[in-house]
């Protein structure tokens, strides 16, 4: 895995670059730990308080250590007309988690999200970034069985 | 009956979105030939004429935009693929279907206001289309047709709010996408202020077949003061939950009830919220009129992004709208006190009538406080955030009145 360090300065001549370099370190560790934002306020020439607000502001980035596999469950008006509540409870339900925690092994995190752009089947999860559509409570335990 | 009619969407499904062969073979990227053939004013007047209005929800004239953009040195084109809306997928349709269309589109953009460097600012939720559209630049880069046109993938991290054209760029900066204040305009001062032409994804690719036909024949098309077609993206309790390109005179009836295909389940409507989670809510009895931006603003409604959430007669109306107070509660960026207190405002309120907890005086308030929003909010964020609530407060009254507690 490459070090947060070399992620991060190979951004360094982007104009802007710092939100690229955070989506890429969040892309190899999952989220974006402390010494990344801290790092990037050095490389970017900004405060550690500027970089931590560029952080903070999306929703898309975390802070906060994650797990192997980042469940987002849409919330948004489709999504829950469609059942999302029902799906949330089945979620936390079959792990044993609350939205915005992460099982004990370090394997699951549950998040909510707005629409993630494939409503034309609702509800929508989104595994690390992959959608599953259509789903139903009944699809949880296969989905699950999926992260391996 | 009614028919699509494509325009953008003329090569879904007919060709492969990998191969730019596919998209040179079906005529693509003649038009920015024979755009960069015609002087820049002949195009921009070209663009004017065929009165294409923004497709990202304020429906300015594409062209007259364009024609403000001042002399400079350096220049940007910017394409907003941000696709935040709630139940809008046609972005992402249009450029999963045919990205070749949408950078033909750009560059004819770039030789209209001299510019050599665009910018595609993508959601974070599309990762696999950003892979797709760098794949597609890579093509088109190393095929040529670009000519010194040059153009940058840059990702969105899931704030709602960057969909909004100057927290975009302040986001592209590399900020906290926080909405700058306007004047100026991005057109003469934007990207790192540079003068900067913002357009959506829908926008751009309707730029080629405008070039190639002319702008007579695209102002021909649907409603006049509005014409083209419009990708609407069907969701909710509809029969067929799918995006479809239609002329914009279509009727909203037709929509549901023919490309839809009615309501699902053989039950029957209660309403329909187009233009996505900022839209106003229809009842049955405006159904008929037609989509085009004009004649939605005049029934209190909007075109948006084309996002059709069809609702059913066991809908919940209160419980919807509160669902969407809490989007916007969430999305508020917090620059502006109106918005970033409004929106919290008003979820807290709309739960309490969806609790059955509120009293007649709590309907006043939630209203004023609305009117205030849409009057005093610096973006269209909080500007749009209070029209779920408005609409539904006037078209489903007995609905909130249901609910109060006696
Ligand atoms: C809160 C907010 C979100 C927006 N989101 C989008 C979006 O996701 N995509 C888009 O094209 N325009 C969006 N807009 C409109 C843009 O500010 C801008 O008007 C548009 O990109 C201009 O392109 P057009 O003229 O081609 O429509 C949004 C505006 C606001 C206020
Ligand atoms: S209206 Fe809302 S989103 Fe827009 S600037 Fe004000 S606080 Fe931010
Ligand atoms: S509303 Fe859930 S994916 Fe769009």
């Amino acid at each position: 895995m490459a070090t947060i360090q070399d992620i991060i300065t190979s951004y360094k001549d982007k104009p802007g670059g710092i939100i690229e370099a955070y989506h890429a370190v969040q892309r190899e560790y999952n989220y974006l730990p402390e010494e990344a934002v801290e790092f990037a306020a050095q490389v970017f020439g900004i405060s550690a308080a500027q970089a931590f607000g560029v952080a903070t502001f999306y929703s898309y980035l975390s802070v906060a250590k994650r797990g192997q596999y980042i469940i987002r469950m849409c919330e948004s008006a489709p999504c829950h007309i469609a059942g999302a509540d029902i799906l949330i409870k089945a979620f936390e339900d079959a792990l044993g988690i609350k939205v915005g925690e992460t099982t004990a092994d370090g394997k699951f995190t549950l998040e909510l999200t707005e629409c993630v752009g494939q409503c034309q089947g609702t509800p929508v999860i989104t595994i690390n970034s992959i959608p599953y559509i259509d789903m139903n409570p009944e699809q949880v335990p296969t989905v699950l069985a999926l992260c391996q | 009956m009614a028919k699509e009619m494509r325009i953008v969407l003329r090569n879904a499904d007919q060709i492969n979105p990998e191969k730019i062969e596919d998209y040179l073979q079906a005529g693509g990227y003649k038009a920015l030939e024979k755009a960069r053939s015609m002087s820049r004013q002949d195009l921009i007047a070209e663009v004017k004429k065929s009165n294409l209005r923004g497709r990202g929800g304020a429906g300015f004239n594409a062209g007259m935009k364009w024609s403000f953009v001042p002399e400079a040195p350096v220049k940007y084109v910017v394409c907003n693929l941000d696709e935040g809306e709630p139940g809008t997928y046609k972005d992402r349709t249009i450029v999963e279907k045919d990205p070749q269309r949408l950078l033909e589109g750009m560059a004819i953009c770039g030789h209209a206001i001299n510019s050599n460097q665009g910018y595609i600012y993508c959601r974070g939720e599309y990762p696999y289309v950003v892979d797709l559209l760098r794949r597609a630049i890579d093509q088109a880069r190393d095929n040529g047709v670009l000519g010194d046109f040059d153009i940058e993938v840059r990702m969105g991290g899931g704030a709602y709010v960057c969909g909004e054209e100057t927290a975009l760029i302040e986001s592209i900066e590399g900020h906290r996408g926080e909405p700058r204040f306007k004047p100026p305009f991005p057109g003469v001062s934007g990207l790192w202020a540079k003068p900067t032409v913002v357009n959506n994804v829908e926008t751009f690719a309707n730029l080629p077949d405008i070039v190639m036909q002319g702008g007579e024949w695209f102002a021909s098309i649907g409603t006049p003061s509005y014409p083209g077609t419009k990708v609407l993206t069907l969701t909710g309790d509809v029969v067929n939950r799918i995006p479809i390109e239609v002329p914009t005179n279509t009727t909203i009836r037709e929509v549901i009830f023919e490309f839809g295909g009615g309501i699902r389940g053989g039950k029957k409507f209660k309403a329909v919220q187009i233009g996505g989670t900022s839209g106003g809510f229809i009842p049955e009895s405006l159904l008929d009129t037609p989509i085009d931006a004009d004649s939605m603003r005049n029934i209190g409604a909007t075109l948006g992004t084309g996002a059709v959430l069809v609702m059913d007669e066991t809908r919940d109306i209160v419980d919807i709208v509160t669902r969407i107070s809490k989007f916007f509660e969430h999305e508020s960026c917090g620059k502006c006190n109106p918005c970033r207190e409004g929106t919290f405002r008003a979820y807290e309120i709309m739960k309490k009538i969806n609790n059955g907890q509120a009293a007649p005086a709590d309907l006043d308030k939630l209203a004023l406080l609305s009117r205030v929003m849409t009057k005093a909010c610096l973006c269209g964020l909080g500007q749009a955030a209070p029209g779920p609530i408005l609409t539904t407060m006037e078209h489903f009254n007995s609905e909130y009145q249901a609910r109060l507690q006696i």
